[in-house]
């Protein structure tokens, strides 16, 4: 018997006498309280995470300051590359490339008021994962309706096949005396900019 | 600066559980590191899982939802190799360690590498991946900050989620100074300096590495995606960068599908960082053109999981999702620390499964508590840990002179009048200590408890007699 | 007059016969009527928990011969009610458990009182037993009949959450472990000043006070005593 065999036989032996599982109870919220400002909630929890937050698109260029050299997915609108920086498309960037630029900038498919948390599943505006990891400085742009009050509001938002990153904060690590500090592997820096488009699609990529 | 003397080198792993903890005991700055650290994320789990007015109901559904799993491993673990498949993934099984061993050694040779960067995983832990890869003559590097410290330090893990949970800040100071090569001059043992330093350190590694090992914190059925939480970054860069990816899941990280999460992904985070949600979770099926490895591979590993699901009590030690929640409250571990365990799963869930995954080799474990409890009331799946210790007691072999004992108090108890001469007699016994109260010294065994307790003395008159002078 | 039995436990049987005499003072102010079956010995706690099934099955079986026959049990113990509750059923299947209470628990949610009338001028802290408040759910009961005693001063303990220790056989077998809790126990318990340390179980309090009279601290008493107590 082959490893795949013997292991589907042993579960199936372990289990020829076990009593039925429970029924699943699903008593849990779904979505928060209606009449809750889940922009408001999703602010707190980034501000809590240390992230820095921007209202309005034009505020692209204030959470881009310092930064010469901005990646950008090829489809990012054109309206969101604004300032004086140069902005570089990732037209299949180099890791090299990549680690150079002094910013990212992008969009996401949802962020969750509740934990604060900004996904990203490579859609439109997205890029590839390592797009965004690599650059030590992360600008997303969130669209007031891709903002939900619930983790159980944004799932099905998501594209399950494509690859997921959902982003909670800078990078941080509790493994010193459990105490958080940000910092680490992934971006550094996580600016937040919540912009006036209230709803999709985006304008096209930028010729 | 210090040398540095790796906890796992004094505290001897091979010896029963007592024995070993006594030696943690004596070990003042361990004892102050732990009780910092798990006072410390005691407080900030109380407070974010304190914040969600639904959390019971949610540690109802994710333990119905684990159960469920477990009743239907064989035909989840097939349909995840199925999705997983058709999505570019390379599904393999392995038995035991050896054989997980031997597939990862094999796909690092083939994708014609010598190293490789490692996510932190209980997994790979479990099966002692990185003894095996040296053995091999191929190296593996820890990527995670706790993790990175105890490979540095030739220590090994002392809890599941920080595994250098055993060591402040100065001594992780000392161990970069004098272990990590191209430490930073002048390091100060500020977190955020030793954080920076860690960056530095594996920066280059991450951006050139070839292959990548991680485990999974959930195998999705419904979609074959693996799900990967973490923190500091390390992660995305090791299932991201690299050609090649090999992630070995155990059995019981299955769930049906992928709305699960909306459940454990509350759960986990605050259970065990204390945050409402860690800073990255990845989510990945299969290979994606132009994004990330090109070539993913999934080792599904038993490794005595199903001797654990054949215990109808026991089973339910596979719903555990590793959040570390039960170490942290856990009176004992709190004063022994991880290693006095002697297993890679420490603490109250490492009591139960430990004997499990390991049969007739972690005898002592489940004597490890006191069973307080404390460990069920946080567990975010709803594993009765106390349950299951006492199942496990029942089970296990007991000493000859123990088991004398036990019965001739069995045999008294259930005599009545045989019970109440035996206190009367014991009544009678204790004169001599009367007057002083109690008895400060007694020969062994019960000077295992004289060691510092006092021990009281029988009353003159018992509840008995005064209730037949009463009743007459 | 309602009838109740009372079931004294094995500790309180050999070792603290004020702890029973308080539950029948208390229960028969209440207006009960108190019943003591003599043939109860030990409701197995100490064998289930060390691992020997059977022994526990045995004295299981024997507690339901001798308690039966009644409504309503009350006991001082909250581990050992828990044992009737959370055991019997996988031993015997006997779910006599449900007719077993804790003495806060019969005072509070079947005979719906908080103040029992007691009077004890004393600073008193309460260390909640891991038993009781966790496998039973006590919460805060025994606190809110000793918030009601006239002329008491309750202080907070610290840490009062954490167990002392005992654990039954875990004290002898992890004997330095147990050691270390109860240490710990102890120094918060002196930090409060308090004159007592009352808990809803004397096998806990045999351990905390067995320390204490040591390392010096509250005198430990069971709060029935408390509650039973008019002076």
């Amino acid at each position: 018997m082959n490893a795949r065999e013997e292991i589907l036989a042993r579960m199936r032996e372990a289990l020829q006498d076990a009593s039925p599982a429970p029924e699943v109870p699903r008593e849990y919220r779904r979505a928060l309280d209606p009449g809750v400002d889940i922009v408001a909630v999703l602010v707190d929890r980034l501000v809590d995470y240390k992230a820095t937050v921007h209202h309005g698109t034009a505020a692209i260029e204030r959470a881009l300051e310092g930064a010469r050299r901005v990646a950008v997915p090829a489809d990012l609108p054109a309206q969101w590359r604004v300032g004086s920086a140069e902005f570089v498309e990732d037209r299949g960037l180099t890791t090299e490339e990549l680690d150079a630029v002094d910013a990212v900038l992008t969009g996401c498919a949802a962020a969750v008021a509740v934990s604060g948390t900004i996904m990203l599943d490579a859609g439109e505006a997205q890029g590839r994962r390592a797009l965004t990891l690599v650059p030590d400085h992360h600008v997303v742009v969130v669209r007031r309706d891709q903002i939900v009050g619930h983790l159980a509001e944004a799932l099905p938002r998501l594209d399950p096949a494509a690859p997921q990153t959902w982003i909670s904060g800078p990078s941080a690590t509790s493994d010193i005396e459990l105490q958080r500090v940000e910092g680490v592997h992934g971006p550094r820096r996580l600016d937040v900019v919540i912009a006036d488009e209230r709803t999709g699609p985006l304008a096209g990529p930028a010729a | 600066m210090n040398d540095i003397v790796p906890a796992a080198s004094l505290i001897p792993a091979d010896a029963p559980f007592p024995k070993a903890a006594k030696v943690a005991l004596g070990m003042p700055q361990l004892r102050k590191n732990l009780a910092h650290a798990t006072g410390t994320i005691r407080a900030k789990r109380a407070k974010v899982a304190g914040e969600l007015d639904d959390w019971e109901q949610l540690r109802d559904t994710a333990a119905a939802v684990k159960a469920g799993v477990q009743r239907r491993l064989p035909e989840l673990a097939m349909r995840f190799e199925e999705r997983a498949t058709a999505a570019g993934a390379v599904v393999h099984w392995a038995r035991d360690a050896a054989e997980a061993n031997a597939i990862a050694a094999r796909l690092v040779r083939e994708a014609g590498a010598e190293e490789v960067v490692k996510v932190k995983s209980m997994a790979t832990q479990e099966i002692e991946l990185n003894e095996h890869f040296a053995a091999e003559g191929l190296r593996a590097f820890e990527t995670d900050l706790a993790e990175l410290i105890v490979q540095l330090a030739e220590d090994k893990p002392s809890h599941i989620l920080v595994p250098a949970i055993h060591y402040n800040r100065t001594e992780i100071r000392d161990i970069f100074d004098q272990r990590m090569g191209d430490a930073p001059a002048g390091l100060t043992d500020d977190p955020a300096a030793l954080a920076e330093a860690a960056r530095l350190h594996l920066r280059r590694r991450f951006l050139s590495a070839t292959v990548a090992v991680s485990g999974a914190n959930f195998a999705i059925a419904e979609t074959g995606s693996l799900v990967v939480v973490e923190s500091e970054g390390n992660g995305r860069m090791c299932l991201t960068m690299p050609e090649t990816l090999i992630s070995i899941v155990g059995i019981e990280k299955l769930l049906p599908e992928t709305a699960d999460l909306e459940v454990f992904m509350q759960l986990l985070p605050r259970s065990s960082t204390g945050e409402r949600m860690n800073p990255y979770t990845s989510v990945w099926t299969g290979v994606r053109e132009g994004d990330g490895p090109r070539h993913v591979h999934v080792i599904l590993l038993d490794n005595g999981r199903t001797n654990v699901l054949a215990d109808e009590v026991g089973r339910q030690a596979l719903s555990c999702i590793r959040c570390s929640a039960c170490l942290n409250v856990c009176p004992v571990y709190e004063r022994t620390g991880g290693h006095a365990y002697g297993h890679v799963y420490p603490g109250p869930i490492g009591a139960i499964l430990a004997p499990q995954l390991e049969p007739g080799r972690h005898d002592d474990l489940p004597y490890a508590s006191s069973l307080c409890g404390a460990c069920y009331e946080v567990c975010p799946v709803k594993i009765d840990i106390p349950e299951v210790l006492v199942h496990l007691r029942q089970q296990g072999p007991h000493a000859a002179g123990e088991r004398a004992a036990m019965g001739a108090a069995e045999a008294v108890m259930a005599r009545p009048r045989l019970w109440r001469t035996a206190l009367r007699a014991a009544r009678l016994g204790s004169m001599p200590w009367r007057r002083k109260g109690f008895v400060r010294r007694m020969p062994w065994p019960a000077s295992k408890w004289t060691v510092s307790r006092d021990l009281p003395v029988p009353p003159k008159e018992s509840f008995r007699d005064w209730w037949k002078e009463r009743e007459r | 007059m309602e009838r109740v039995a009372l079931f004294i436990t094995c500790v309180n049987d050999a070792l603290f016969p004020e702890t029973p005499k308080a539950v029948v003072t208390v229960l028969e102010r209440l207006g009960y009527e108190v019943d003591f079956p003599a043939a109860q010995t030990c409701c197995g706690q100490m064998h289930a928990n060390s691992g020997y099934k059977d022994d526990a099955t045995r004295l299981a079986r024997a507690f339901d011969d001798v308690f039966g026959g009644y409504d309503a049990i009350v006991t001082p113990s909250g581990s050992c009610a828990a044992m009737a509750r959370d055991q019997y059923p996988h031993l015997t299947g006997s779910g006599i458990g449900r007719r077993v209470h804790e003495l806060s628990e019969f005072l509070v949610d079947v005979a719906g009182v908080e103040d029992v009338g007691a009077h004890f001028p004393h600073t008193v802290t309460y260390h909640p037993t891991c038993h009781g408040t966790r496998a039973l759910g006590l919460g805060d009961k025994p606190l809110r009949l000793l918030r009601a005693v006239g002329g008491i001063d309750l202080v907070g303990l610290p840490a009062a959450d954490q167990c002392c220790g005992f654990g039954g056989t875990f004290a002898l077998k992890n004997s330095e472990v147990s050691s270390a809790m109860l240490a710990d126990k102890c120094a918060n318990a002196a930090a409060t000043g308090a004159e007592y340390l009352a808990a809803a179980d004397n096998s806990c309090l045999t351990h905390i006070g067995g320390g204490v009279s040591r390392s010096g601290g509250p005198r430990p008493i069971h709060y029935a005593e408390i509650l039973a107590s008019t002076a």
